[in-house]
C-alpha cells in the first residue's frame, strides 16, 4: 500500500469520527455528514490508487449502476418507509461483505493472492462471511416483515430454539475447524450457508413491535462484519468504519431492549418475540367497557385545553396522519394552547422513528419530548392525544405485575387529565396485550382512520 | 496470527471505545439518521469490493466484486443522501413556522 492511500485512510477515519460527533447535536450534524461524506470520498480515492486494480471498468459500471440506484432511492422513499429503507440497506452491507470475503476465500485457495491464508486471517475471513451472510438474509426477512411480504407477527414452530441453536453450534464449529485447517474448501461454503440460513432463522421468528431490536442489532453486524473484512486486507480505516458501526448498532440495541424491559442477553439470543409474552395475553374487550366520543367530543375537549401531550405510535406512521397532527398543533397553537410529543423510544418500527416522520410534518423538534423529559408533565396535561401508539402507553407495564411487559418504560398518558385515544378498532397491540388504559374512567375512544379523524378535528377547530 | 492482525485489534478495540462514547452523546431524536449515517459509513467494505472487482485475477472474484461494489455503493450514496435529507428537516421551532407545506392542503 502505498503511503499516499494510508495517507488518505488515515484522513478518512480520523472524518468518520468527526462526523459522528456532529451527530451529538441537530445543529451541528448536517455538517458531521459532510466531514464523513469527505472521508468517504477520501478512503474511494485511496483504494483506487491499489497496486492489484488492473482495470477501472467493472469498478465504474458497477459503481455507476449502484450510486444511480443510491440517488433514486435516497431522493424517492417516503419518510413512512425509512424503517424498510434502513433494512434494505443491511442487506446490501452484509452481502458486500459477505462477497469480499468469499472472493478473498476464492484467491486464497486458487493461488491468486500473494501469501498463503494464514490461521488468523481464516478466522477473520470467517467472522466476515458469518456476520455478512446472517446479516444480509436476516435483513431482507426483516424488510419483508416491514412490507407484509412475510407476516409481521412472530412466527413460530416446534423446537425452534433448540433448532436455532443447533445451527449457530455448528456455525461456531465450522468457524473453529476452518481456522485450524483453512483449506478444507468445503466447509467455507457450508459455513456460508449456514450463516445464511441462521440470518432467515433469527429473524422470522420475531414479531413487528420488536423491529427496532433487530434492526438495531443487524445494524451493528453489519459493522462487524465490515471491521472483519479490515482484519482480512489488513485495513485499518474498514476496522475502524465498522467498528463505529458495530458500536452504534450496539448502543442502540441496548437502548431499545432497556425501553422494552428487556435483558440484552435476552435480544443477544434471539429468544425474544418468540412464545410466552402473547400466550399470557387476557381476552380482549371482554368485561371492560370503554367510552367511545365524537370527532366533535374530541374538538372540544381540545379546544378547551391548556397543555396538550401527544403520544405518537406505529399506527401514526401507518396512516401517515403526522401532517395532519402537525395542522392540528399548529391550530391549537394558534389559541395559546400548549402542543408537546411525548416521543417513546421504540414507538414505532426503528430507533427514532416518530421523530423523523414528525420532523417532516414540519414540527420543529424542540417540541419532541423524550420519554424521561416528558413523563413528569403527564400530570400537568388536560388532554393526552394518543395517536396510533398501543403498548407504549399500557399502564399495566406500571400496575400489573403479571402483564407480560410489567416493567416495561412507559408514557404516564393516562395520568392526564383526559387521554383521547385515536384508533382503528378493539384490536389489541402487537404485543397482543389488552390496554387497561382504555377502560379507564378518564379515557375516551375515537374510532376510525387517525388521519381522516385528525382532519375531521381540524376542520371542527378551524 | 500475524503482527498485523494484532494491531488490528488494538484499532478495533480503541475505535469501538471512541464509538461507544461519541454514539452515546447522540441524542435519541437523531437516532434514525443516526442509522442511517453509520450504514453509509460501512459501506466502506466499498474499500475491499472496489479491489476486487478491478484486479481482475479471475471471473469468479470479478463477479463477487462487481456485486458488492454495487451494493456497497447504493448505501454510501444513497446513505449519505438520506441521511441529509432527514437532518434537513429537523429545525428549531423559530425556523418551523415559515414555509409549511400543508399550505397545499387546506
Amino acid at each position: 500500500m502505498s503511503l499516499y492511500a494510508e495517507a488518505l485512510y488515515f484522513l478518512a477515519s480520523v472524518l468518520f469520527i468527526l462526523g459522528i460527533r456532529g451527530l451529538g447535536s441537530a445543529e451541528t450534524a448536517r455538517r458531521g455528514v459532510v466531514l464523513a461524506e469527505i472521508g468517504m470520498a477520501a478512503a474511494v480515492a485511496g483504494t483506487l490508487m491499489h497496486p492489484d486494480i488492473v482495470s477501472y471498468r467493472w469498478i465504474l459500471v458497477s459503481a455507476g449502476i449502484g450510486s444511480a440506484i443510491g440517488i433514486a432511492m435516497a431522493a424517492l422513499i417516503p419518510m413512512t418507509k425509512m424503517p424498510e429503507r434502513i433494512a434494505l440497506s443491511h442487506a446490501f452491507g452484509g452481502l458486500a461483505a459477505a462477497l469480499v470475503g468469499v472472493s478473498e476465500y476464492y484467491l486464497y485457495q486458487n493461488g491468486l493472492n500473494h501469501h498463503e491464508l494464514s490461521h488468523g486471517t481464516m478466522g477473520a475471513l470467517g467472522f466476515e462471511v458469518l456476520f455478512g451472510g446472517l446479516t444480509f438474509t436476516g435483513s431482507l426477512i426483516a424488510f419483508g416483515k416491514l412490507q407484509g411480504f412475510i407476516p409481521g407477527r412472530n412466527i413460530t414452530y416446534p423446537f425452534q430454539n433448540q433448532s436455532n441453536i443447533a445451527m449457530f453450534g455448528s456455525a461456531v464449529l465450522l468457524l473453529v475447524t476452518l481456522t485450524i485447517s483453512p483449506n478444507i474448501q468445503p466447509l467455507f461454503y457450508a459455513m456460508f450457508s449456514v450463516a445464511l440460513i441462521l440470518g432467515v432463522l433469527f429473524v422470522i421468528p420475531i414479531g413487528g413491535a420488536d423491529m427496532p431490536v433487530v434492526i438495531s442489532l443487524l445494524n451493528s453486524y453489519a459493522g462487524l462484519a465490515a471491521s472483519a473484512t479490515g482484519f482480512v486486507l489488513d485495513n485499518n480505516v474498514l476496522i475502524i468504519a465498522g467498528a463505529l458501526d458495530g458500536a452504534s448498532g450496539f448502543i442502540l440495541s441496548v437502548v431499545m431492549s432497556q425501553a422494552m424491559n428487556r435483558s440484552f442477553a435476552n435480544v443477544l439470543f434471539g429468544a425474544f418475540g418468540s412464545g410466552d409474552g402473547p400466550a399470557a395475553a387476557a381476552v380482549t374487550g371482554s368485561g371492560a367497557t370503554v367510552r367511545e366520543a365524537s370527532v366533535g367530543d374530541a374538538a372540544m375537549l381540545l379546544s378547551s385545553s391548556t397543555k396538550v401531550i401527544v403520544c405518537p405510535g406505529y399506527g401514526m406512521a401507518v396512516a401517515q396522519a403526522q401532517h395532519a397532527v402537525q395542522k392540528m398543533a399548529e391550530l391549537l397553537e394558534k389559541d395559546g394552547i400548549e402542543v408537546k410529543y411525548a416521543v417513546h423510544p421504540v414507538a414505532g418500527r426503528m430507533p427514532g422513528h416518530m421523530n423523523v416522520l414528525l420532523a417532516e410534518a414540519n414540527v420543529p423538534y424542540d417540541s419532541l419530548k423524550e420519554l424521561e423529559e416528558i413523563n413528569e408533565e403527564f400530570s400537568e396535561a388536560d388532554v393526552a392525544l394518543v395517536v396510533g401508539a398501543n403498548d407504549v402507553v399500557n399502564p399495566a407495564a406500571k400496575t400489573n405485575a403479571n402483564s407480560p411487559i410489567y416493567g416495561m418504560p412507559v408514557l404516564n398518558a393516562d395520568l392526564a387529565k383526559t387521554c383521547i385515544v385515536l384508533k382503528r378498532s378493539m384490536n389489541p397491540g402487537f404485543a397482543g396485550i389488552e390496554n387497561d388504559l382504555f377502560t379507564m374512567p378518564n379515557t375516551v375512544l375515537v374510532f376510525g382512520d387517525a388521519k381522516a379523524t385528525i382532519e375531521k378535528i381540524n376542520e371542527a377547530l378551524s | 496470527m500475524t503482527h498485523e492482525m494484532f494491531l488490528g485489534l488494538y484499532v478495533f478495540v480503541l475505535a469501538a471505545f471512541v464509538g461507544y462514547g461519541t454514539i452515546r452523546g447522540v441524542p435519541s431524536l437523531l437516532h434514525t439518521p443516526l442509522m442511517a449515517f453509520t450504514n453509509a459509513i460501512s459501506g466502506i467494505s466499498l474499500v475491499g469490493s472496489i479491489v476486487a472487482a478491478g484486479a481482475e485475477k479471475s471471473t469468479v472474484t470479478t463477479v463477487l466484486g462487481f456485486i458488492a461494489v454495487f451494493c456497497a455503493s447504493i448505501n454510501v450514496v444513497g446513505g449519505f443522501l438520506i441521511t441529509d435529507r432527514m437532518l434537513k428537516m429537523f429545525r428549531k421551532r423559530s425556523s418551523a413556522k415559515a414555509p409549511a407545506k400543508d399550505g397545499a392542503k387546506k
